[in-house]
């Protein structure tokens, strides 16, 4: 098929225009930006000792693959490529993949976006070795049914990462109220509490879909510092890490 | 003319500029350095006569990257320092610092002449297979994009990258073209450079002579030599300059005091007017100053380098942890936290050396009362004294792992 040059001008320019606005690191997404160093370690950090990789190359994850699911404008998936995974991004949102994609267009970098959910993937019997599921989780409807099609995308002696935003007064306070209304960081109404998760129930969860939970870790942010960091504090943000065993 | 990709552009392969190279090249990435200097003319001892006083923590940072092996015979520790006060022709005052090393348990630090840093830089450059140097051609013109920047050269040549730090010196051209304002002033005074030899040796003692037309520094060398650092009034320093062999000679024992027994100039003179400016900012996206391009400052206490060689370490961390993240590190919210972490300590040690100098530089008697007290004071209390040494060493401040003799 083939389209007249001046529609696809229109189109590349919308989506450049977004993705300028997802990567802007004063934009309206800082939130993510200033959030990403501190998971990017963990992972980079807790897939190389599960991998035997040395975390302090620059591509130790060469010859691995990586599913980002929910990758939005790919913040994340932009990163893991760099780091040598050969990364799949998928949004259900066709407008954040052709953004995502309109950031990654020249950089070279082993990484396609597609529009597609979890379910789908498996339908295709795609496998791979790191499932991201960042900030996901929150939003799913059938969290049971999510998961189980997650796990399916992952090879024997794969691990999925699991971030999300746990249900108790104080996430109510800071994730919602405080990051949404008081601070402003998101736009209000980015979030239902009702819809966060407990690090209990999520284990339960992963436990049924077959994998077995290797880490908890509480992510907290340091109003002194200014910054996040990893901490035991898992009553706003964590991640969990599950590996599924070989058979 | 031609078009090469790499990790980081570079633009000055002096001594911080090549340092940088060699952090960030041992850490993978892949770095072009470009310089507007042949090779011929930066390994030409006319070329630059000054010597560096290396803070300690300096030295396990060149050590770390290699470089120290290849300077080690050409440097001299200095194992104490003594600050006094004199006047013209009278010698000393009593009051005097007297910082002794053994103190501290290491050298104060190491003088070693510039040209013999800018040979071992330039053959650890040489050797490292992921730089790529190209002397002879000066940056022209920087294009700074969404995903990378252009460095264009001399020559024509263009080098893609995401990142281009200028590391020009002083008046550093990209500075300039990038739109970085700077704030400073002019001391109205030159430093005198030359080399001198003397009959008795100097046991590594390395003296700061505050006289009222400003500071004169004694700086060891190996040998019975020493690199002399004198600051006059721009007026006097030119006419100084001008003077035939015989009274420039003069003028120099009156300052030069006894101690080492007879003197006599071995070098050509260079003479080098002093200012302070600080850049307004370090950094702009894909693009950060470091040394001299982001701060110049009097070089009284010798922290000339030792600071952009701070620049160095901070800013080789900065990107090397962001590039084992994934993160692209040309971007300000990455190279912000290098300009965070290094404008205070430029600032404060910028204002600290400035006011010592507005301090000595006079010649008003209360002021000379106040200051000679200060000194007393200062030498009699050994905690405060091990402060300055420790500071003049580098030690303080959140240290980058380079400065700890730790790769980056």
């Amino acid at each position: 098929m083939t389209e007249p040059t001046s529609v696809d001008a229109v189109e590349v320019e919308k989506f450049s225009r977004l993705a300028a606005e997802w990567w802007d690191p004063k934009g309206k997404f800082w939130p993510l930006h200033a959030f990403n160093p501190v998971r990017l370690g963990f992972i980079r950090d807790f897939a190389a000792e599960h991998f035997g990789r040395d975390s302090q190359v620059l591509k130790p994850f060469e010859g691995l693959s990586l599913l980002d699911i929910g990758c939005g404008g790919g913040l994340l998936s932009e990163p893991m490529a760099r780091m040598g995974f050969t990364v799949l991004g998928a949004d259900p949102s066709e407008k954040n993949v052709k953004t995502a994609s309109a950031h990654s267009a020249d950089s070279g970098l082993p990484l396609t976006y597609r529009a597609l959910t979890a379910e789908g993937l498996v339908d295709e019997g795609a496998k791979f070795d790191l499932v991201l599921n960042m900030e996901v989780v929150e939003h799913v409807a059938d969290l049971g049914a999510f998961l189980q099609a997650c796990t399916k995308l992952l090879k024997p002696g794969g691990i999925m990462l699991v971030a999300t935003l746990n249900r108790t007064l104080k996430s109510l306070a800071l994730a919602k109220v405080g990051a949404e209304y008081v601070l402003r960081w998101l736009p209000a109404g980015t979030h239902d509490w009702n819809k966060f998760v407990k690090p209990d129930e999520l284990e339960r969860l992963l436990e049924e879909a077959g994998l077995t939970v290797r880490r908890v870790q509480g992510v907290s942010f340091d109003p002194l510092r200014w910054d996040w960091r990893l901490s035991s504090d898992t009553d706003v943000n964590y991640m969990v890490v599950a590996e599924k065993l070989s058979p | 003319m031609s078009e090469i990709k790499a990790d980081i552009a570079i633009a000055g392969g002096g001594m911080v500029g090549a340092t940088l190279a060699l952090a960030l090249a041992q850490g993978g990435l892949d770095v072009a350095v470009a310089d507007p200097l042949t090779r011929a003319q930066m390994e030409d001892e006319r070329f630059d006569g000054r010597v560096v006083a290396l803070a300690f923590a300096t030295v396990r940072m060149l050590k770390t990257l290699g470089v120290w092996e290849r300077l080690a015979p050409n440097a001299q520790a200095i194992d104490d320092i003594i600050v006094n006060e004199t006047e013209l022709g009278r010698g000393p005052f009593p009051f005097s610092i007297h910082f002794d090393h053994r103190e501290i348990g290491e050298p104060l630090g190491h003088i070693v002449e510039n040209r013999y840093i800018r040979q071992a830089l330039l053959a650890c450059m040489e050797s490292e297979k992921r730089i790529r140097f190209l002397p002879g051609t000066a940056a022209s013109d920087l294009a700074v994009g969404e995903s990378r920047a252009v460095l264009t050269l001399s020559d024509g040549t263009r080098i893609e990258a995401p990142l281009v730090i200028a590391a020009e010196g002083r008046d550093s051209p990209l500075r300039e073209a990038q739109g970085i304002q700077t704030a400073g002033w002019s001391y109205g005074q030159s430093g005198i450079v030359v080399t001198v030899a003397h009959e008795r040796p100097h046991n590594g003692v390395a003296w700061e002579q505050f006289l009222a037309t400003g500071p004169f520094a004694i700086l060891p060398m190996t040998g019975n030599r020493a690199s002399l650092v004198w600051t006059e009034t721009d007026r006097e320093a030119r006419r100084i300059m001008a003077l035939p062999d015989v009274p420039f000679t003069e003028e120099l024992r009156k300052r030069f005091g006894q101690h080492l027994g007879d003197v006599r100039p071995v070098s050509q003179r260079w003479s080098y007017p002093l200012k302070l400016h600080l850049a307004r900012s370090y950094v702009k996206p894909r693009f950060a100053l470091a040394g001299d391009a982001a701060h110049t400052i009097h070089p009284l206490a010798g922290q000339g380098l030792n600071l952009g060689l701070k620049d160095v370490a901070a800013l080789a961390e900065t990107v090397l942890d962001a590039a084992r993240l994934g993160l692209d590190y040309g971007r300000v919210d990455v190279l912000q936290r290098y300009e965070r972490w290094r404008r205070f300590d430029s600032f404060t040690l910028a204002v600290v050396t400035d006011g010592l100098n507005r301090l000595f530089s006079n010649d008003f008697l209360p002021l000379r009362l106040v200051r000679d007290v200060g000194m007393a004071v200062v030498d009699q209390i050994p905690p405060l004294r091990r402060l300055f040494m420790r500071h003049a060493g580098g030690e303080l401040g959140t240290l980058p792992r380079l400065l700890k003799g730790l790769p980056a």
